[in-house]
């Protein structure tokens, strides 16, 4: 099947630094002296733990329970003692610590009771449910859980599933070599999400610089005689950009600011959870492991498959960094960042790690002035014009960068790759975007304790009036029964004709409605002249020159407003 | 713990390559100009040069910028070489310096420095010398001045009388001026048929130098450092403007080519409207700043006072360009053909 190819705008290209890491087979890791589990790895719900410290866990034994839809379960990596469910630091730019279960190896390596599902049996819900369960979330970078994916829209028909095997980083290796050695797991996980979303086509996008994963999966495909195309993309960073990879592939563009790519009728999962997902499904484990690249400064460059848990610093050692080795970067040279902590533990996303030393990442030559020559708007693949919204994210100006579509960028890097001015865009987007959320969240809480004080004034308002009205009532009452027991006096007396108390009764026995109008008013006024004088300049003597300024400024607007009296403005205030 | 950014990959480039390039691709046009209408260019170039490193590292010391690193972005010689090439070549050497001061101190420095100057310095430079000395400015070599160097330098240095042969005019000044003293009674081809200043198309050597301009933008574009969009919207502007005139009455307008290869047209086309910090930014922006100054040039050469129109042109875009570059906001990826 020949598929057309479309292009997607800007785009750079990195030297690949491949070749460092895709001459060896994949190397199963030794067990670490230590696991450290975080119990948040994926998008959504922070799961729960469900271990006690001292506890004995088997491999494959769930530790932290979903929580919610939006949230995929965690499992033990092996068997052996839980010594701690505490908070360590995650593999995070933040250097933020999360609550991990810690796990001390065994060394059995024993396995919990395991199998795979009667999958012809189960629903979709069921699926979903099954992989929820087996801790299934995608392993090509943000790590949404992968059941999320599968519920189809109803409204869309799915015109294209595609599998997301481009690996268009630098240095990363770990999907091509899992396709080059595991390809027939991955085609028959593939095959589970068609049967799931039933779309019209299958397209696998892989760059057309790994020519061996092509060719393994091309035979997988047809040895299970399926009818999933496998396309070599043209290398260009970051063609596995999930709206890059989908416009090369289909021609459809998804805006960088629409999280789901499924209202267009695709979606994109990437290679490495379609075989986490068939491990689940085909073979009942749950997602324990990885593959990961260990690449840069170091001796023997390879990949390996290691727990989810185990610490990033022992896992390098695999590779024997060189001695000038000074850092440790997650994820590939665009898009990755230098672990603050190096005993981080690596997590379902952690899909490289690659040893920094200064001999191969040199300092950056300091930042120069924008000289707007607009090669960052030639490079950036969603069109934008990074150089504009670098100049208002400096200045501060959040609502024009806004203006200027900076949730549309998806922080790959290449406007950064480019300047030549050797700015850091990509810093001062992340720091805007951040900027833009915090004062969103400010803006609600500040709506909300708005939305808290006015219901208290209406509230204290309402039960002041009630009062009121009680008394009133009371007070209706009591005139009402006075007004009886003289008028019993009277009659009793045997005053037939002259009735002067009779007359008055009338008026002490006041419409009970109109005594409470009575003592709301009195209550108004009450209220008004004590704002009156919370209103009244206490002290204007000894004021400074800036309390002084400030209080000239005031009445000059007001004056210009046209509002003379200020006592008039507070009076009107409406309640 | 140490922190940077990703991403940790960079291309080689840097704002000093940048402007490296700027200056070799205008080295066949420099060639070109030494040899056909005298060396006393090079002369020029240096003073320029040495005063604009004097006045940038000046400026920078009094803005307490540090020296080293923006001294050598070499965005003060890009703007000495364009003075130098814009002004007459035997200028007085002080005509040069004033101009040079003038765009590194008040059009570059005071506006903020590299990066922020709303006006192309050189062509303010030029503006602000024509203006202020305009008998100096209009006083171009006569055609086949056969002079050597040392004369030449002495002239510049003022060490020599000014004489007569240094009076002439620009292939460009003298057509209009001949064009205005004959009114009617002379027209193009009898002028042109003058080889003495005209040469084969457009002033005799000046021809030649344009075509090296010509040449090293072309460079500029192959090296991606300037796209295709101002230049070709600048050459097509002047070449529509002065087919049309020139088609309607062939006696009085001289033709696309005459002004394609004379004056300003080809260093304007590809080394001053392309100017990345004073020009437009967007595609169909520069379309437009590049069309709209071909035009505003043309109109001026031919219809001002003034011996060229690209430096005022380029000046009232400069004006324009903000409002252009936002009214001309390429829709997004993902954006096309959907309401914003």
């Amino acid at each position: 099947m020949l598929n057309k190819l479309f292009k997607f705008y800007g785009g750079v290209k990195p030297p690949s630094n491949k070749t460092l890491s895709n001459a060896l087979p994949i190397v199963q890791a030794p067990l670490p002296s230590r696991l450290v589990v975080p119990l948040h790895q994926s998008i959504g719900g922070m799961p729960r733990p469900v271990v006690q410290a001292g506890e004995r866990v088997l491999k494959g034994q769930l530790i932290g329970q979903a929580d919610g839809w939006l949230s995929a379960a965690v499992h033990a990596p092996t068997s052996g003692t839980v010594l701690e469910v505490a908070m360590h630091v995650r593999p995070h730019v933040s250097g933020l610590d999360s609550l991990c279960v810690v796990i001390e190896p065994d060394g059995q390596d024993e396995w919990i009771a395991h199998g795979p599902p009667d999958i012809a049996t189960m629903s979709p819900a069921d699926i979903c449910n099954y992989l929820q369960q087996h801790g299934v979330v995608g392993l090509g970078g943000a790590g949404f859980p992968t059941h999320g994916k599968l519920t189809a829209t109803p409204a869309v028909p799915m015109a294209e599933l595609i599998i997301n095997a481009a690996e268009c980083e630098p240095y990363i290796t770990c999907d091509d070599l899992l396709m080059r050695e595991r390809a027939d797991d991955i085609v028959r996980g593939i095959a589970v999400f068609r049967d799931m979303l039933k779309p019209q086509s299958v397209i696998i996008g892989v760059e057309d610089n790994k020519p061996e994963a092509i060719a393994a999966m091309r035979a997988a495909v047809d040895a299970q005689n399926e009818a999933f195309s496998v396309v070599a993309v043209p290398t260009l960073y970051p063609a596995g950009g999930a709206k890059q990879l989908i416009r090369v592939l289909t021609g459809k563009e998804v805006p960088g600011s629409m999280r789901s790519t499924a209202d267009m009728g695709v979606q994109v999962f990437n290679v490495g959870t379609a075989y986490a997902a068939w491990r689940a499904i085909g073979h009942g484990e749950p997602l324990i492991s990885r593959i990961v690249t260990l690449t840069g400064n170091v001796r023997q460059a390879h990949n390996v498959e290691a727990l989810i848990g185990t610490p990033m610093n022992e896992l390098l050692q695999l590779a024997q960094p060189h001695p000038d080795t000074d850092g440790i970067i997650m994820g590939g040279p665009m898009m990755g960042f230098l672990v603050p902590n190096e005993s981080a533990p690596i997590v379902k996303t952690s899909n490289c790690l690659i040893a920094h030393s200064e001999r191969l990442f040199p300092p950056k030559a300091p930042e120069m002035p924008c000289i707007r020559c607009g090669a960052c708007a030639r490079a950036c693949p969603h069109e934008l014009q990074p150089f504009e919204l670098y100049w208002h994210a400096r200045a501060k100006d959040f609502g024009k960068t806004q203006q200027y579509n900076i949730f549309d960028c998806i922080e790959c890097g290449c406007c950064s790759f480019v300047c030549p001015s050797r700015i850091p865009l990509v810093q001062y987007f992340r720091f805007a975007k951040s900027e833009i959320w915090a004062r969103e969240r400010e803006k609600k809480a500040a709506d909300e304790a708005k939305t808290r004080f006015e219901f208290k004034q209406f509230r204290e308002e309402r039960e002041k009036t009630e009062k009121a009205e009680k008394l009133a009532k009371a007070a209706a009452a009591q005139a009402a029964k006075k007004a009886a027991e003289a008028a019993a006096a009277a009659a009793a007396a045997g005053d037939a004709g002259d009735a002067p108390v009779a007359d008055k009764a009338p008026d002490v026995a006041v419409d009970p409605a109109q005594a409470a109008k009575k003592a709301a008013i009195e209550a108004a006024m009450a209220r008004a002249k004590a704002q009156r004088e919370a209103a009244q300049v206490k002290n204007t003597d000894d004021l400074t020159p800036e309390q002084a300024k400030a209080m000239a400024d005031i009445e000059a607007r007001r004056q210009q407003a046209g509002i003379a009296e200020p006592a008039t403005t507070t009076e009107t205030k409406p309640e | 713990m140490m922190f940077a950014p990703a991403p940790f990959l960079l291309k080689d480039a840097s704002v000093s390559q940048v402007m490296t390039q700027v200056c070799l691709a205008l080295i066949p046009g420099i060639a070109a100009y030494a040899w056909l209408v005298g060396p006393a260019i090079l002369v020029q170039l240096v003073i320029a040069s040495l005063t604009a490193v004097a006045a940038e590292a000046a400026m920078l010391k009094l803005r307490g910028k540090p020296l080293a690193m923006f001294l050598s972005d070499g965005s003060a010689i890009v703007t000495a070489w364009l003075i130098a090439l814009t002004f007459p070549p035997l200028a007085p050497w002080w005509l040069v310096v004033t101009g040079t001061l003038f765009a590194i101190v008040i059009a570059k420095h005071l506006y903020g420095g590299l990066g922020q100057n709303p006006f192309n310095p050189a062509m303010v430079a030029f503006a602000a010398c024509i203006v202020s000395f305009p008998a100096l400015m209009s006083q171009w070599p006569s055609v086949g001045l056969q002079m050597p160097l040392l004369d030449q330098l002495n002239v510049i240095l003022g060490l020599a009388p000014r004489v007569d042969a240094l009076s002439g005019a620009t292939p460009l000044d003298a057509m209009k001026t001949a064009l205005k003293l004959g009114e009617g009674q002379i027209d193009i081809a009898h002028l042109l048929a003058n080889q003495d200043i005209y040469g084969n198309f457009a002033g005799r050597g000046w021809e030649w130098v344009a075509a090296g301009y010509l040449l090293g933008g072309l460079w500029l574009w192959r090296r991606k450092l300037v796209t295709w969009h101002a230049p070709v919207a600048f050459l097509a502007a002047m070449v529509l403007v002065s087919g049309a005139l020139w088609l309607y009455q062939p006696a009085s307008f001289a033709s696309p080519l005459f002004h394609l290869l004379s004056g300003g047209t080809m260093l304007g086309a590809f080394f001053i409207i392309t100017d990345p910090v004073s020009g437009c930014t967007t595609p169909r922006g520069k379309l437009i700043f590049g069309f709209s100054a071909g035009l505003l040039a043309y109109i001026i050469r031919v219809f001002g006072g003034y011996p060229d129109g690209v430096a005022f042109a380029v000046l009232l875009m400069n004006l324009s360009a903000p409002l252009i570059d936002q009214l001309t906001q390429p829709r997004i990826f993902g954006m096309k053909g959907r309401q914003s």
